[in-house]
């Protein structure tokens, strides 16, 4: 094969929201076209008929999928700013033990705020907190009612937060509510 | 039997086997023209060890052999889609040889003509509007750490409040720009939504749409869709002119 096609130029920034770097892919009908927009028309459209060879060709969703797990081929992962390898103490050695440090220090600072922070709701004994709650319960009503069992009529309401746009806000309103009960 | 297999990138009508001279198909193979009954198959060859059943279904998944077949069919329906009235094949349609490009031809030539009409003098254009989110999420949780629990639940709850609203005004003025490009156009379709991982961008798609539009029509979408540019709610991505992929499908309705 010798066109030399590679995914870069169209590969995505990052599995969530952290990139962002990726400039708008842009153009129509140029060979410079995202490849993204090229799969959807190449693969879900254009004239069906049967060929003499029976295909099975991957559908888009499904080819999203696939996707994911090409991130994790080290060099694009790269590209996309997975790195986390180069902060492993076991494959690079040198800069990374304050980082390393750093993060385990983070992470457990977030472990022991979001336990005092429920807490301190389910005891309910700070006013500060309770005034928070009295601002925002209505709007924190509406924002649980994926799985909230009293559904409340709120115009113009999204039924149902999908995948992409979920991230990382699923466990929290579930925290929420148990705090709230 | 031969060893290569004929592929077919499109039909289109009144093509000069010298229009294709010099254009590159799969692997750079040579393009070249079957005409039968008025209709140009648009065609190459193509290995058939590549090409045959197994290793085809083998290939299919790979993604790197996907996006380089994609783009070599893409860059022969678009260069010939230029100046010729084409209606592309699906992906890796392939036949045995030319004999059977032509009975094909000859089966379907009706259907080809309907397809090739409706698209003729109109080309496609896509248009994906993003929400535009206010601040990144991660950059002001690094930002400043909440000072209590109370503070984090409280900033998790707005940051999730805005994102919901930040999509419904979003999906509200996408609506919007979508009913005045459907208007100037003689068809839409809607696409898929991409995923961020398909995209490659970080905002939520709320709309991917396709309208197949009368050429001389391509200024007035580009205005409308330019004055929406600087929209607060939404990020608009036009792309185009496209061979009309999305409004091939030969099963189609009267488009309207």
């Amino acid at each position: 094969m010798s066109d030399p096609v590679r995914w870069t130029g169209q590969m995505p920034s990052a599995p969530n929201q952290a990139g962002g770097r990726q400039p708008a892919a842009q153009g129509g009908g140029g060979d410079g076209t995202n490849l993204a927009d090229i799969l959807e028309r190449v693969l879900d459209k254009g004239i069906v008929i049967a060929g003499d060879v029976q295909i099975n060709l991957l559908d888009i969703e499904l080819l999203t999928i696939k996707l994911r797990l090409i991130v994790a081929s080290v060099d694009r992962a790269k590209e996309m700013g997975i790195d986390w390898w180069e902060r492993d103490p076991t494959l690079s050695s040198g800069h990374s033990e304050l980082e390393q440090e750093n993060r385990r220090l983070r992470e457990r600072l977030e472990a022991l705020e979001g336990r005092n922070g429920q807490a301190a709701l389910e005891g309910d004994d700070d006013p500060d907190e309770v005034e928070v709650e009295d601002e925002d319960a209505e709007l924190v009503d509406a924002e649980i009612v994926d799985d909230t069992e009293e559904p409340e009529p709120q115009p113009a309401r999204r039924p149902k937060q999908t995948a992409q746009q979920g991230g990382g806000g699923k466990a929290a309103p579930r925290r929420r509510r148990k705090a709230e009960e | 039997m031969s060893d290569t297999l004929t592929y077919v990138y499109a039909v289109a009508r009144d093509v000069d086997p010298a229009a294709v001279a010099g254009l590159e198909g799969l692997g750079g193979r040579p393009v070249r023209t079957v005409e039968h009954r008025g209709v140009t198959a648009v065609v190459s060859d193509a290995d058939r060890a590549e090409f045959q059943e197994r290793a085809l279904e083998e290939r299919l998944e790979d993604l790197e052999w996907l996006a380089a077949t994609a783009r070599a069919h893409h860059h022969v329906v678009d260069t010939l889609g230029r100046d010729h009235l084409v209606a592309p094949l699906g992906l890796a349609t392939v036949y045995f040889d030319d004999e059977r490009v032509r009975a094909v031809l000859e089966e379907s030539a009706e259907t080809f003509s309907a397809v090739l009409d409706r698209l003729d003098g109109r080309a496609e254009w896509g248009l994906k509007v993003y929400a535009r989110k206010g601040r990144p999420d991660a950059t002001e949780a690094e930002a400043e750490k909440p000072r209590s629990g109370a503070d984090y639940l409280r900033r998790r709850r707005k940051a999730l409040r805005e994102g919901d609203t930040t999509l419904e005004d979003a999906r509200r003025a996408a609506g919007e720009v979508d009913a005045a490009a459907s208007a100037l156009a003689a068809a839409t379709r809607s696409h898929r939504l991409q995923d961020a991982q398909l995209s490659g961008q970080s905002d939520p798609m709320v709309l991917n749409q396709a309208y197949l539009l009368p050429v001389e029509r391509a200024d007035e979408l580009r205005a409308l869709v330019a004055s929406y540019q600087d929209h607060p709610k939404m990020r608009v991505e036009l792309t185009g002119p496209w061979v009309p992929y999305s409004f091939a499908a030969a099963t189609e309705g009267s488009a309207s």
